[in-house]
């Protein structure tokens, strides 16, 4: 007999994805009154994937629990991921602070503890700070195996199988649960909440803690000295045909 | 935090080397281009670098690196275990090397090795990384692009040994001829205890020069169609300029080419000398992958297309006609 998953999900509240951040005028970060927030798209895909493990075989999974570290609004994409399907929810709340990865990871680890989870499905990177490093953090800190940009997973018995993408193509791995995944892109297209689970998702479970009921303390150990807009490129040209352009490429010496 | 800063206080006047260790990464019996750009960013710390190299093949690539003018010294960790860089292998023999011979720094390419052991060493040794850098401003202080590239974050470590990734295509390559650095082997204690076993890999096999290190892409999205289009048109004008194939999202999740081609905030980051955006609209996750190369040169029927705003030549109208003119003409 197979062990049962019990599956953690760290879900990201950030800007949306087809917004185009603007700088503050105090160049410490990017505006944030007023802009749309939503899950991070690669948390959703985390969190779809758990739930198709459910649904293929629902006496694999025991439980989905979704967490998300962040300010109360975070509460919102806590919603969302039980529309979409997550059992139960956690907000460790923040306040407005940005938490580093690693801190985030620590505070994850005893999430895990406190759940009892056996496997952690998180997004590659947040595409606010594109670190791309909480999963393998948290892996490290647990000294469980890590499969990152996953394409694909299987679950077979104790073991788990995931095809992952790397430069030049792709390669699979394969451990023995309790392990760390974190998702690509293709691994899935994520659901919609419908309405009437969006109603439902409101009376099911989202307890709330502090970072001190998990004994982590937020420190920050990275100083964001300042933040500012790229360069801007100088404005092109167009061209009416293809000998332009190429009598154009060739005073740019570029061909 | 306190304790941090009276342990550096402590770290600073009993040990006398502070010295960066480099992580070199091999493919296909080769230093990796993306190895030989983060390179370039150890020496930019000012810093005395050792380079690492792993892996049962790696006597040859060490011999390759002790040429590097620039590095002092290799270290090369030899056995089986390392053949498909798993970072449960990596992280705890990095972790030993650095703390054995104290070293400040350590830096690897962003690649997806880099990706996935920097994070797990910085759990290992508590250190929180810094991915992806762009430029370094000095020994501790490093910029890195935030929000697909809309922002740029200057950022200092306060650790008392600083990780990081290096973005490749923001720093030239080194030389690799012309040194002769000592190589010296390394037998790691650490048991990793790791349950992940590697099962199998499916790479792309190219002529083209390698997407990430090419000097001129060409580069598809959904304005193409179809998988034979995208061949048709981009196959000819790639090969007569010599240039990799890269591709959009849309062109990549419709089937038209493999996914490691990507270009994009969560693809390949590019920035080659030429980049000729084909039937790409130009959404800003694409635009985070290509838009610090030098010439873009964007072809769509739309002339409403965002990738307009970052073309330095932009030309509207039929791709089927305008491709094949373009390859003949070139």
């Amino acid at each position: 007999m197979s062990t049962k998953l019990r599956v953690l999900v760290p879900v990201k509240r950030v800007i949306d994805f087809a917004i185009k951040p603007i700088i503050n005028k105090t160049q410490t970060g990017v505006e944030t009154k007023g802009v749309k927030f939503s899950m991070n798209p690669f948390c959703d895909i985390a969190l779809e994937e758990s739930i198709r493990l459910k649904e293929k075989n629902k006496d694999l999974v025991e439980l989905i629990h979704a967490v998300s570290i962040g300010p109360s609004k975070a509460q919102d994409v806590l919603r969302t991921a039980l529309a979409k399907g997550a059992d139960s929810t956690t907000l460790v709340d923040v306040g407005d602070e940005e938490v580093e990865p690693l801190t985030v990871a620590k505070m994850l680890k005893q999430m895990v503890e406190r759940q009892n989870a056996n496997l952690v499905i998180l997004g590659k990177q947040a595409i606010d700070d594109d670190s791309n490093q909480t999963g393998q953090i948290l892996a490290g800190l647990l000294n469980w195996p890590q499969a990152t940009n996953a394409s694909k997973v299987e679950v077979d018995g104790d073991f788990v199988s995931v095809t992952r993408e790397v430069d030049g193509g792709a390669n699979t791995l394969k451990a023995k649960l309790p392990m760390i995944i974190t998702t690509d892109l293709r691994l899935n297209e994520p659901r919609y909440a419908s309405l009437p689970n969006i109603m439902k998702a409101k009376k099911k479970p989202l307890e709330k803690l502090k970072p001190q009921d998990l004994g982590i303390e937020l420190v920050k150990r990275l100083e964001t000295v300042k933040v500012e807009a790229p360069a801007e490129r100088p404005k092109g040209i167009m061209v009416g045909s293809v000998d332009e352009l190429v009598s154009k490429l060739k005073e740019r010496k570029a061909i | 935090m306190p304790s941090n800063i009276v342990f550096k206080r402590g770290f600073a006047s009993t040990v006398y080397k502070l010295d960066t260790l480099a992580f070199v990464e091999s493919a296909g019996g080769k230093i990796s281009p993306s190895s030989l750009s983060s390179l370039n960013a150890a020496n930019q710390i000012g810093k005395p670098v050792t380079a690492v190299v792993f892996g049962p093949g790696g006597e040859s690539i060490a011999a390759d690196v002790s040429k590097i003018p620039t590095i002092q010294k290799v270290i090369q960790v030899k056995g089986d275990k390392y053949e498909h860089y798993l970072a449960e292998e990596l992280a705890p023999t990095l972790k030993e090397i650095i703390q054995s011979s104290s070293y400040t720094h350590f830096l690897t390419s962003a690649s997806a090795v880099g990706k996935s052991v920097l994070p797990r060493l910085g759990a290992l040794i508590d250190s929180q990384p810094v991915s992806d850098i762009l430029k370094v401003v000095d020994d501790s202080t490093f910029v890195r692009p935030i929000y697909a590239g809309n922002a740029l974050a200057t950022v200092k470590s306060n650790e008392s040994v600083i990780l990081a990734s290096v973005r490749a295509s923001a720093f030239t390559p080194v030389d690799a001829t012309g040194g002769s650095a000592a190589i010296e082997e390394f037998s790691s204690s650490a048991e990793s205890g790791s349950r992940t076993e590697f099962v199998s890999e499916e790479l792309l096999t190219s002529e083209r020069p390698e997407l990430g290190s090419a000097t001129r892409i060409v580069s598809g999205g959904r304005g193409l169609k179809n998988k034979e289009t995208f061949d048709e048109l981009l196959e000819p004008l790639a090969t007569k300029l010599n240039a990799a194939i890269g591709a959009s999202r849309a062109a990549v999740d419709s089937g038209f080419c493999d996914n490691s081609l990507q270009v994009g905030q969560t693809g390949k980051i590019v920035a080659p000398e030429l980049y000729i955006a084909v039937g790409i609209s130009g959404a800003i996750q694409h635009l985070a992958g290509m838009k610090d190369s030098q010439t873009i040169v964007a072809i769509n029927k739309d002339p409403e297309s965002a990738i307009f705003n970052v073309a330095d030549i932009g030309l509207v109208g039929d791709l089927n006609q305008i491709i094949p003119e373009l390859t003949e003409k070139l």
